[in-house]
């Protein structure tokens, strides 16, 4: 990244008439909260960066109404520590990417919703644009629009918000913003099941979670990586069980009853289960390093396909979450993404999306970042860009590739 | 009755009815078309039936192509098209207009593929929300948004209104079981968004098509997603001697870090009614009603119970009943699910959809009730409380016209006292015609203007349900 100016307004206020400024002068924006996913997206360059890290601090929390509001900058971490004391949680668990990127400032929670993060309870509870419930933002005219609300069932409107959660920054600057939230569970533990192949592993979960047992955290983690996660003896298939002791002890037994026939079993006691599910939360297993790295969502079922389909191709590793409908694939070749062969992967094996999470400067110039969409929705979705940032000020061309050609 | 304006209709396409008719009929088969005036009568109106209009025509389409040729028909020709599901809105949101074509999903109504290993389910739109759960039942499985519609309510109207039901507090509304859908755009242009993924490329496009009330498209097939069922379930009755107390108790619980699969409430009125009704052994020596359902083997049940209770019992709690039997806790959710229906016997009623921070349950519940004394009605209220979602229901005699405009009065001071709460117009039943005209109660009208802007990127020419969820007098309107 070059060095260019950072704005850090201190009100909601002062940052409408800096994107007014902006909008009229014609000059674009770069929004950012900790700056700790800027690599993430097509390279941009704009001419200031807006960050939020002044907009910081919650605005409301009564425990007893499951609702969260905080400014857009405020740290992630003070949320958490604010929520642990009550024993409640953002569900959907953030992962902190740091790791991936060497970054070093500080995860906001804007960005955790800009970014639409969600973790292993995914398939359960959903991901950040499930729990987001309300925001403020400023659009590109520089207007301050309030959609949603700090209530947790509410149709009231067409859903801004959802369009804001997963927009990375390229829709509008959020201000504020407003989670669901739950009680965190009383204790967890894992079953792990050792020495399944990638498929067997993709059959297994998929038993899991058309049990009774309320599995909130299926993950399939290949020798290598399983090794990397302190889990020595192969492969490793996991499944996540959380809630009241007495009630996680019952569905455990029911599950295991429901494998019978599967590979040796064995249980994680409730710390080594969270340290584990929060290292696969951060993407720990492919932590450091600057090679390319792929987060690919697609059907449960088809996820070890695609990584096999891909691995034909070029060398690299993968490991599985949500049930397998997450695939997050290191490739060895530093300068090579090989976005044909990871698109062609995903398409023939019933569709889904890859987006190039990391990947050094010049192979994202060369690559589209996010998935190319079907000309129509492509056409729609930007018809939607245009009528909250119509002079493009935010983001120019984060998620849209233009073959090379400079950013609108 | 203060009546709620719908856009005056264009003359011109009035003149141009039968030509508009013959070509509506080169696009679908004969039984697929209605243009008898007294065919027509039947969509005239939805579950808001105060209000009223005879569409131009109504094409009842059998295809994702049919439905496209349609559109395009329409978007050519300038003509206003309302999408209907099963017609079971109460917020007026299939109500058509004279010179509109209504587009009903009624005979798309197949389910295409059920995939128990991904857990997703392949409907037509025109297929009822309990035909999903009915079909994958055998095989340990539900479709989890339940509104109290769900025999007759489509799929295609759930994700236009982002319906609830009584379990959403576990289980999330439709746009959080929503996986994928094919939609067709004012022009006839057929998309895909989403699928078997658990999220979606690019921008959320599906999730801000779900409650758009047919303002976006017309959604034609959904993926949904599909839940183990739990080993059982089991709804507790708990009646308290006074509505606030009964609230207070629903905070605690959920403050304890218990979040049941459902919490219903009920006032004195409610519990009447429907105990009259369904004869589901409701107490009637209590103020106060809470049905709240557990889900787990017996031993989770009866642990998460005893939480429940030892809770309930600091509240006082008058009496607790549990289910004995299957068929008991059926009997339970027949009372509270036909608790509209049941009204509907008694008396003519509208039903209000505000939703509160549930520390306000108690104040809103105080303030309904003074608000449509000061009327001279009567209320019943019946509700999610787990949610805060309430549903007030203002009874009255549809015959007086003096009484209907107080009962339309009150209501829109109770959704004004719920918005001034900190809550919202509508929790699930969408705006409609019903509470558009209040939408500058809760947002501004630069809100609204940026809500109209992204709309119009859809809907450029305000064809697609035009006279709905929008002030009619905003000026971004006249722009389109």
């Amino acid at each position: 990244m070059t060095t260019m100016e950072t704005i850090m307004p201190a009100s909601e206020d002062e940052a409408a008439d800096i994107i007014r400024d902006a909008a009229s002068a014609g000059t674009t924006l770069e929004i950012a909260g900790g700056g700790t996913k800027r690599g993430i997206g097509q390279p941009l360059a704009a001419d200031r960066v807006l960050s939020t890290a002044a907009l910081s601090g919650i605005t409301e929390y009564n425990p007893g109404e499951l609702v969260l509001t905080a400014r857009a900058g405020t740290p992630v971490a003070d949320i958490a520590a604010a929520l642990d004391e009550n024993n409640q949680m953002l569900a959907f668990e953030p992962g902190d990417w740091r790791g991936l990127f060497g970054a070093n400032g500080v995860p906001t929670i804007g960005a955790i919703a800009a970014a639409n993060i969600a973790g292993p309870r995914r398939i359960t509870v959903g991901a950040a644009r499930d729990a987001l419930i309300g925001a403020r933002f400023v659009n590109g005219a520089g207007e301050v629009i309030r959609n949603g609300g700090k209530v947790m069932k509410n149709v009231t409107g067409l859903d801004l918000v959802k369009l804001m959660a997963g927009s990375w920054g390229t829709l509008g600057l959020l201000t504020e913003v407003s989670f669901k939230l739950l009680p965190r569970p009383q204790t967890e533990t894992t079953l792990v099941l050792r020495g399944l192949s990638d498929g067997e592993g993709a059959n297994l979960m998929a038993a899991a979670l058309g049990t009774s047992a309320e599995v909130s955290g299926a993950a399939h983690l290949p020798e290598g990586v399983a090794a990397r996660t302190g889990l020595d003896g192969g492969a490793a298939t996991l499944l996540r069980l959380e809630g009241f002791a007495e009630s996680v002890d019952a569905r455990l037994q029911r599950l295991r009853d429901t494998l019978t026939g599967a590979p040796d079993m064995e249980t994680l006691d409730v710390s080594a289960s969270r340290d584990l599910w929060s290292g696969l939360r951060d993407v720990a297993p492919f932590a450091g390093g600057t090679r390319p790295l792929w987060k690919i969502s697609v059907a449960p079922m088809a996820g070890h396909d695609v990584a096999a389909l891909i691995l034909r191709e070029t060398a690299g590793e993968a490991f599985y979450d949500w049930q397998g409908g997450l695939v997050w694939l290191q490739l060895d070749d530093e300068t090579d993404a090989a976005a044909e062969a990871v698109r062609a992967a995903v398409a023939k094996c019933g569709g889904g999306h890859a987006t190039l999470i990391r990947a050094g400067d010049e192979i994202r110039r060369s690559v589209p970042v996010f998935q190319p969409q079907a000309p129509a929705v492509a056409a729609l979705a930007e018809r939607v860009r245009a009528s909250l940032d119509p002079r493009g000020v935010f983001n120019p061309g984060r998620m849209v590739w233009n073959d090379g050609r400079k950013a609108a | 009755m203060t009546a709620i304006r719908f856009l005056e209709p264009r003359a011109e396409l009035l003149a141009r009815r039968d030509a508009i008719r013959a070509g509506l009929a080169d696009l679908v088969a004969a039984d697929c078309l209605v243009t008898d005036e007294r065919e027509l009568v039947p969509f005239e109106t939805d579950a808001f039936t105060a209000y009223r209009r005879v569409p131009l025509a109504v094409v009842l389409p059998q295809t994702t192509e049919q439905v496209a040729a349609v559109m395009k028909y329409c978007s050519d020709n300038g003509v206003p098209i309302v999408p209907r599901g099963a017609g079971t809105s109460l917020a007026g949101g299939a109500i058509p207009q004279e010179d509109a074509v209504v587009i009903g999903v009624s005979k798309m109504a197949h389910i295409l593929e059920v995939d128990y290993e991904n857990r997703t389910a392949r409907v037509q739109a025109g297929v009822t929300n309990l035909r999903i759960s009915d079909e994958v039942s055998a095989d340990g499985f539900f479709y989890a948004p339940d509104p109290s519609s769900q025999l007759a309510c489509t799929i295609g109207g759930n994700i236009g209104m982002n319906s609830g039901g009584a379990h959403c507090l576990k289980y999330g509304v439709t746009t959080n079981n929503l996986l994928g859908v094919t939609m067709v755009l004012h022009d006839g242009t057929v998309i895909e968004l989403g699928g078997k993924a658990l999220d979606a490329e690019g921008y959320d496009l599906l999730g801000l098509v779900c409650g758009s009330e047919g303002q976006l498209g017309i959604v034609t097939e959904a993926t949904v997603r599909l839940i183990a069922k739990p080993e059982g379930a089991r709804p507790v009755l708990f009646g308290f001697d006074s509505s606030e107390v009964a609230g207070a108790c629903v905070a605690d619980i959920i403050g304890a870090g218990i979040i049941p699969v459902a919490i219903e409430f009920m006032d004195k009125p409610a519990i009447d009614i429907c105990e009259a009704f369904a004869q589901a052994g409701y107490p009637m020596d209590v103020a106060a009603l809470l049905i709240v359902e557990v889900e787990g083997s017996d031993d989770e049940m009866d642990a998460m119970l005893a939480k429940i209770i030892e809770i309930a019992r600091r509240h006082n709690v008058k009496r607790v009943k549990e289910s004995q039997s299957a068929l008991e806790a059926a009997t339970i959710w027949k009372g509270r699910k036909s608790a509209f229906g049941a009204t509907g016997r008694v008396a003519d009623y509208i039903c209000m959809d505000g939703t509160v921070p549930l520390g306000q349950l108690s104040h809103v519940l105080r303030e309904t009730s003074v608000i449509v004394e000061k009327y001279g009605l009567r209320v019943a209220n019946v509700f999610h409380a787990g949610d805060g979602n309430m549903h007030p229901l203002i009874l009255y005699n549809v015959n007086d016209p003096v009484e209907a405009e107080k009962a339309e009065a009150a209501g829109m001071e109770i959704l004004k006292l719920c918005v001034d709460a900190g809550g919202c117009l509508t929790g699930e039943h969408g705006v409609g015609i019903e509470k558009r005209d209040l939408m500058l109660h809760q947002f501004t009208e630069t809100d609204l203007n940026q809500q109209m802007r992204v709309r119009a990127a859809f809907d450029p020419g305000w064809l697609l349900n035009p006279s709905k969820v929008f002030p009619l007098d905003l000026e971004m309107r006249k722009a389109g």
